[in-house]
């Protein structure tokens, strides 16, 4: 399998901070990887770096096998960047961005592909419409489209489904893997534990450290934890006493039911044993891909803080 | 390589966005138009009642009625009796008159003997919109004033008016009022606009996050400076055309010329206004910075020019700062070549100036601007 990204031992600093360390990855041609963190660990830095839009403090590497130092011209012609933050021309029409898009890449035959782009969306009856007019959720769309356009090999998805809701984010992910079964590579960052579950495999950063990579079951697997699950009458109400004891990484309620999570075994059948007389009934679950996060989460604080 | 597609990318939204913002219109048409009124009519507030005095060596009926009829068009006001020539001179040097009527010893003589005496009639032609139309007057008063006068006998049948009157134009180069106001304020517009325009239209993509989205296109730090000042060049011509336009419809001021002087001064002062204004959006972290960065510019072109205040007159601190400024060198041209006619050969300190100007404050830019969002 050829790779489309290929980096090794990235930093960067703002002043003081250190934003982004160390940090190494490699991503397989044709495949979507989700990109997680909690927030201010360094996702959209260490995708501006890879897309050429920060220059790292040091490190190396490849994207698309181009230097992501001294090649980001042809970089940037070869990939495609959804920025976190809308920002396409809110002044401008829908169609005279994705125009204008058209024209900054230098592509043939610009009205036939702005038509396409735009049929697409569906948007052709409001192509003159200001694209700040748009709602939250179509203004991602659009941003979607605009990135796209000049079919780039590399696709980097900055939160690219915040405040879109459920069916319009399954067209988006669709589109993904319609995009990814082309041989594009695509990088998307996310908080949304459904849309990890949807990527090819997953790459995890906390604090500007990788300290995660692998398929979500893999992940699953490797992290070596323990969950239950609690029902019965008033288990959801339990979750903050179960979280004072010793061991429970995590307690949350699921509906009715209680998640409790752990990486020791023992010390969360203790805890929850103390709950079994209230009429509870436990069985032993397989952990989420958020219990993982959870738990990633609490160990990087140990390491980092 | 620099790509025409891309420039005319950017030059194309950037046309489209200045044509959605109504305030930019305002900036560009009613800003220069607001601001000549304002400086052009705030100086000659009464082009009437001029200060005129009078050296009437006959003194006769006749004379009087042609005096008569001169402060019957509103527009002389006899302040003073000159004695003499030199004292008209020295009226008109001291700005106690901005007239002076001379009317010679045989005017009576000679207008009865038939043989059209002349009247002079001598003009502080530097405030050409206040003197202009008492000048215009003349013409009705020469065939008019003595009609009274001359009847019966006397009566003129045809062939010209009973007497001429000769204007002399009086014009004092260095103490000119309106002539400093219109080219000065074509350096001020100039830099209001030009300046503060592109300062805001580079920030104003940082601030919307816009940047970030060309920024990861293969657009080039050229091509994007290229595609944004393009539109603003056609903006400063159109306030250059409006402004000269203007200056001469309604002011007067004489265009002796030097336009190969103008269009080159023109031209490198606003591609030095361009730049500067992109130099200023590296710099700015916000519109609003960019804003105080432009006042901050603007404010010593307006004071230390010589544009408010005559740059002889300024203290020598004074003048030092205002050389360093462009807008001095871009009024020195304009009004030399404007109102002395002068060719390149004249102007080129001035022009070199501009020059240098363009190409440092250019360099500074292209070596401010990133290509990164660090
Ligand atoms: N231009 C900058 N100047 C200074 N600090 C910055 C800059 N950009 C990012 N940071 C800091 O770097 C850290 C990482 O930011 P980054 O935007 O990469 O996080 P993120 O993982 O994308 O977060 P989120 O999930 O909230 O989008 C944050 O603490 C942020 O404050
Ligand atoms: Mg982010």
């Amino acid at each position: 399998m050829p790779v489309a990204i290929d980096v090794k031992g990235l930093n960067k600093s703002f002043g003081d901070k250190h934003v982004v360390r160390d940090v190494s990855i490699t991503v397989e041609a044709g495949r979507v990887t989700g990109f997680l963190g909690p927030n201010g660990s360094g996702k959209t830095t260490t995708m501006r770096m890879l897309c050429g839009l920060l220059t790292p403090d040091s490190g190396e590497g490849t994207c698309l096998g181009l230097d992501i130092l001294k090649e980001t011209g042809e970089i940037k012609r070869r990939t495609g960047y959804m920025t976190q933050r809308f920002s396409l021309y809110d002044d401008l029409t829908i169609e005279e961005n994705l125009l204008f898009v058209a024209r900054v890449y230098g592509m043939d035959d610009r009205r036939r592909r702005v038509a396409e782009a735009l049929a697409g969306l569906g948007l052709e009856a409001r192509r003159k419409q200001p694209a700040g007019a748009l709602s939250g959720g179509w203004k991602q769309r659009l941003a979607l489209a605009a990135a796209v356009m000049h079919e780039p090999r590399l696709l980097l998805l900055d939160e690219p489904t915040a405040g879109v809701d459920p069916k319009a984010r399954r067209e988006f992910w669709d589109q993904i893997h319609e995009l990814t079964a082309k041989g594009m590579t695509v990088m998307v960052s996310t908080h949304y534990m459904d849309e990890a579950e949807r990527c090819h495999d997953i790459a995890y950063i906390a604090y500007g450290a990788l300290i995660a990579r692998g398929t979500v079951a893999e992940l699953i697997d490797r992290s070596a934890l323990v969950t239950f699950k609690g029902e019965g009458p008033g288990a959801d109400r339990l979750a903050p006493a179960l979280l004072r004891e010793p061991g429970v990484e995590m307690a949350a309620p699921f509906g009715a039911a209680l998640h409790v999570s752990g990486p020791d075994r023992a010390l969360l059948e203790r805890a929850i044993s103390r709950h079994r007389g209230d009429g509870l009934r436990w069985t032993e679950g397989r952990p989420t891909i958020e219990d993982v996060f959870i738990h990633l989460m609490r160990g990087a604080e140990d390491n980092f803080r | 390589m620099i790509s025409g597609t891309r420039i005319l990318a950017i030059m194309i939204k950037e046309l489209l966005q200045l044509s959605r913002d109504r305030l930019t219109y305002a900036m560009i048409l009613v800003m220069p138009v607001m601001q000549l009124m304002l400086f052009g009519y705030a100086i000659n507030t009464d082009p009437r009642h001029l200060p005129t005095v009078v050296l009437d060596e006959d003194r006769t009926t006749l004379s009087r009625s042609v005096l008569a009829a001169l402060g019957n068009t509103g527009y002389f006001d006899f302040t003073a009796e000159a004695a003499s020539h030199a004292a008209i001179d020295a009226a008109i040097e001291s700005g106690a008159a901005q007239l002076a009527v001379v009317i010679p010893h045989d005017f009576s003589r000679r207008v009865v003997k038939g043989d059209a005496p002349r009247i002079l009639v001598e003009a502080d032609a530097s405030d050409p919109t206040a003197v202009g139309s008492a000048l215009g007057s003349l013409g009705g008063v020469a065939e008019a004033a003595l009609d009274h006068d001359l009847q019966g006998p006397l009566a003129r049948d045809g062939g010209g008016g009973p007497f001429e009157i000769v204007v002399h134009r009086r014009y004092n180069p260095e103490n000119i009022t309106a002539f400093n106001i219109v080219p000065g304020l074509l350096g001020i517009v100039l830099s209001m606009t030009l300046v503060m325009m592109t300062a805001l239209a580079v920030t104003r993509e940082h601030e919307r996050g816009t940047m970030e989205s060309l920024l990861a296109t293969p657009v080039r730090p050229i091509e994007v400076m290229i595609g944004k000042l393009a539109p603003y060049v056609g903006i400063g011509v159109i306030q250059t055309v409006l402004i000269l336009g203007l200056a001469r419809l309604l002011f007067g001021v004489p265009f002796e010329g030097g336009w190969a002087a103008l269009a080159l001064g023109t031209a490198l002062f606003i591609t030095g206004s361009l730049a500067l204004g992109f130099l200023f959006s590296t710099l700015a972290r916000s519109q609003l910075q960019a804003m105080q960065m432009s006042i901050f510019y603007i404010l010593p072109s307006i004071l230390l020019s010589g544009f408010m205040f005559p740059f002889r007159g300024m203290p020598d601190w004074a003048q030092v700062l205002g050389t360093a400024i462009p807008v001095t060198h871009f009024l020195r041209v304009v009004r030399g070549s404007l109102l002395k006619g002068a060719d390149l050969a004249q102007t080129w300190p001035s022009l070199a100036a501009l020059g240098v100007f363009v190409v440092v404050v250019t360099a500074l830019a292209m070596a401010r601007y990133r290509t990164t969002l660090d």
